[in-house]
């Protein structure tokens, strides 16, 4: 077996591992959806596996990220109880399944609206909504001609942007795709609704454990920090420095400017320590032993899986200390 | 003697009712108005400062965690906790949370919030000049918000009386300070208050509770007096600005065994470094007989 054939083999069985932990994680949040009004338009909804948000105005619904293959009907029931308009778009803040495993059937239940020689509905045809997502979203779930494909071809983006950010005007108020590369994976989006304040940041922010840092993909320790500080540019607080914008995470609760700093901090701090001792030559297991985690583990780390203080230092290393 | 007795004990027995039915009737509209639910906190209050004066106003001390039954993460963080973290500009307006708050210097004007239709206490509110904080406690007991709900410095808090306390249970909060030189407590910690009104002296009581830097609950009282008197400032501007020049996204901080300060405290006061560390065994009786057979701190750093 050739070294390449070896290495693609690897890379399939990290994500199937990844898919499969996510199901397992999932398995005890999908009993039950909750919606949650965050403020101006959007929605945020939980027990979907990644966190789901939701625009709705009278133009239709937006939906941003779709959680898991398996609670796809439930989540699809959830929106419409907060609105029956038209599924007009499904932004994808990174590939992972639980964020992109219900895709195929929220798009199969939207509709595109399009204009010139072809106007009116044509659900008929059978598009659904359009599924729009960063171009390396698109590169990682698909696979050439010929070869098996990471992720099922209904759950694939119908749209992708190359550029730095897609905008799009939809039920009163600008909506932008930002990419971060190099962050939680190389296809990170985050989704600005400008007029309803809200941010939604994808896994670049996980409250609830350590982030998963997908080296594999493209993700970095550097790109996760240098997108948290892009969010804090972005973001303004309220009153009393509270409130405000606010900023969403792929699992997790709703933060504002001063949770996602405190979020910021930690990930910076440890950021300088794994460095300082990579550059003492510290090897990955050395600098596992000193515990540079351990201010925050208590709260961050997750006793198994994804998420755990080893499993993230591996990755602040090796995304670190690999060639670029 | 039985004969005469007898006139007299009635006659005494319809004086004795009159004058216990006076005060009765003489409760309001209708001759009856009988008391509610708890006491009426409403008024302006102002802090007393005979507890822990030197913590409350200045400061207190680096590496003085004494007393405070913190985790060992929770000792890390603030090991690790560089004071100039306060210039960076976005952590210059961050407020006291509700577990410190009252702490500080503050006036404090508590009104209740009654529908007004049925005159039912919706709600007692506080506001708080320092950091201009407004703190709504529900007592129409409903539920608190899901989990997945934004935090406030405040917290969202509900209230019920047990007998004339008020009690009230709080969640939702930020990170915020344990002591403000870095000790912290997470956004799952839950607070506890008892307001204790006597007269125009009122006692608040906080138990905090968090599952990742505190071992176990801790307790902290403040006192505050009744004021006729308005307090002099009622706001708290806050503006930041850059401070000091540093690169984009710069978090200071000490790195691990590196904090400058770790004997100061120790050192100023002749106790172990152990001691100034905190923990639980730290703020029981007990540990001053431990103390008495350690040895001072060492004034070297290399210790660390």
């Amino acid at each position: 077996m050739s070294a390449k054939a070896s290495g693609a083999i690897r890379h399939l069985a990290a994500f199937a591992i990844l898919a499969c932990s996510a199901v397992i994680a999932s398995a005890q949040q999908s009993a039950e959806i909750q919606a949650l009004k965050v403020q101006g338009n959007v929605y945020l909804l939980t027990g979907a596996g990644g966190n789901v948000i939701v625009q709705v105005g009278d133009q239709g619904v937006l939906v941003v990220d779709t959680g898991l293959a398996q609670t796809a009907d439930k989540l699809l029931a959830a929106i419409r109880k907060i609105s029956d308009k038209p599924i007009q778009y499904i932004l994808n803040t990174h590939l992972h399944p639980d964020h992109t495993g219900g895709n195929d059937v929220i798009r199969k239940a939207g509709a595109t609206f399009t204009g010139a020689n072809v106007t009116g509905n044509i659900t008929d045809a059978a598009l659904g909504a359009q599924v729009f997502a960063q171009d390396n979203v698109l590169k990682r779930m698909s696979a050439p001609t010929g070869k098996q494909a990471a992720m099922p071809f209904g759950d694939w983006p119908t749209e992708t942007y190359l550029s730095q950010r897609k905008q799009m005007f939809f039920n009163g108020e600008p909506v932008e795709m930002i990419h971060q590369p190099a962050a939680h994976t190389d296809g990170d989006s985050l989704v600005w609704f400008r007029r309803s304040d809200v941010i939604v940041a994808g896994d670049i922010v996980v409250t609830t454990t350590y982030p998963f840092i997908d080296v594999d993909r493209g993700g970095s320790i550097q790109g996760e920090v240098d997108a948290l500080n892009n969010i804090l540019d972005m973001a303004v607080a309220g009153h009393q420095d509270e409130g405000g914008t606010y900023i969403i995470p792929g699992h997790g609760r709703v933060y504002d400017k001063p949770d996602l700093l405190e979020f910021r901090d930690m990930m910076t701090i440890i950021r300088d320590r794994v460095q300082a001792s990579i550059k003492k030559g510290m090897t990955l297991e050395q600098v596992k032993a000193a515990g540079p985690t351990k201010d925050y583990d208590a709260q961050y780390s997750a006793k198994s899986g994804f998420g755990t203080k080893d499993m993230f230092v591996e990755a602040v290393y090796k995304s670190l200390t690999q060639k670029k | 003697m039985q004969g005469t007795a007898r006139p007299n004990t009635w006659g005494s027995l319809i004086i004795g009712a009159i004058l216990i039915s006076v005060p009765m009737f003489a409760q309001g509209p209708g001759g009856y108005n009988p008391p509610g639910q708890g006491l009426d906190l409403s008024g302006n209050w102002g802090p007393i400062f005979h507890e822990d004066s030197h913590e409350r106003g200045p400061g207190p001390e680096l590496v003085n965690y004494l007393g405070l039954p913190i985790t060992d993460g929770a000792r890390a963080y603030a090991l690790a906790w560089d004071a100039s973290r306060f210039t960076v500009p976005e952590h210059q307006c961050e407020a006291h949370g509700v577990a410190y708050i009252y702490r500080g210097p503050l006036n404090l004007r508590i009104w209740e919030d009654r529908e007004p239709v049925s005159q039912k206490l919706v709600a007692i509110k506080n506001y708080i000049d320092n950091y201009e904080q407004t703190r709504t406690i529900w007592m129409d007991d409903r539920p608190h918000p899901p989990e997945a709900a934004p935090h406030t410095w405040m917290g969202f808090s509900t209230g019920k009386w047990e007998g004339d306390i008020l009690t009230v249970t709080t969640t939702h909060v930020k990170q915020n300070w344990i002591r403000r030189n870095g000790l912290r407590h997470s956004d799952h910690a839950t607070v506890v208050e008892h307001f204790i009104r006597h007269s125009d002296h009122m006692m608040h009581v906080m138990i905090l509770t968090d599952p990742f830097t505190l071992t176990e609950p801790l307790i902290k009282s403040q006192d505050f007096n009744l004021r006729v008197q308005n307090g002099q400032t009622w706001l708290y501007p806050c503006e930041p600005v850059v401070e000091i020049e540093r690169p984009r996204g710069a978090v200071p901080n000490y790195p691990p065994g590196a904090n400058p300060f770790l004997h100061e405290f120790a050192d100023q006061y002749k106790i172990p470094v152990e001691a100034a560390l905190g923990g639980a065994e730290t703020a029981y009786p007990e540990y001053q007989s431990k103390l008495k057979n350690a040895s001072p701190a060492k004034t070297t750093r290399s210790g660390q």
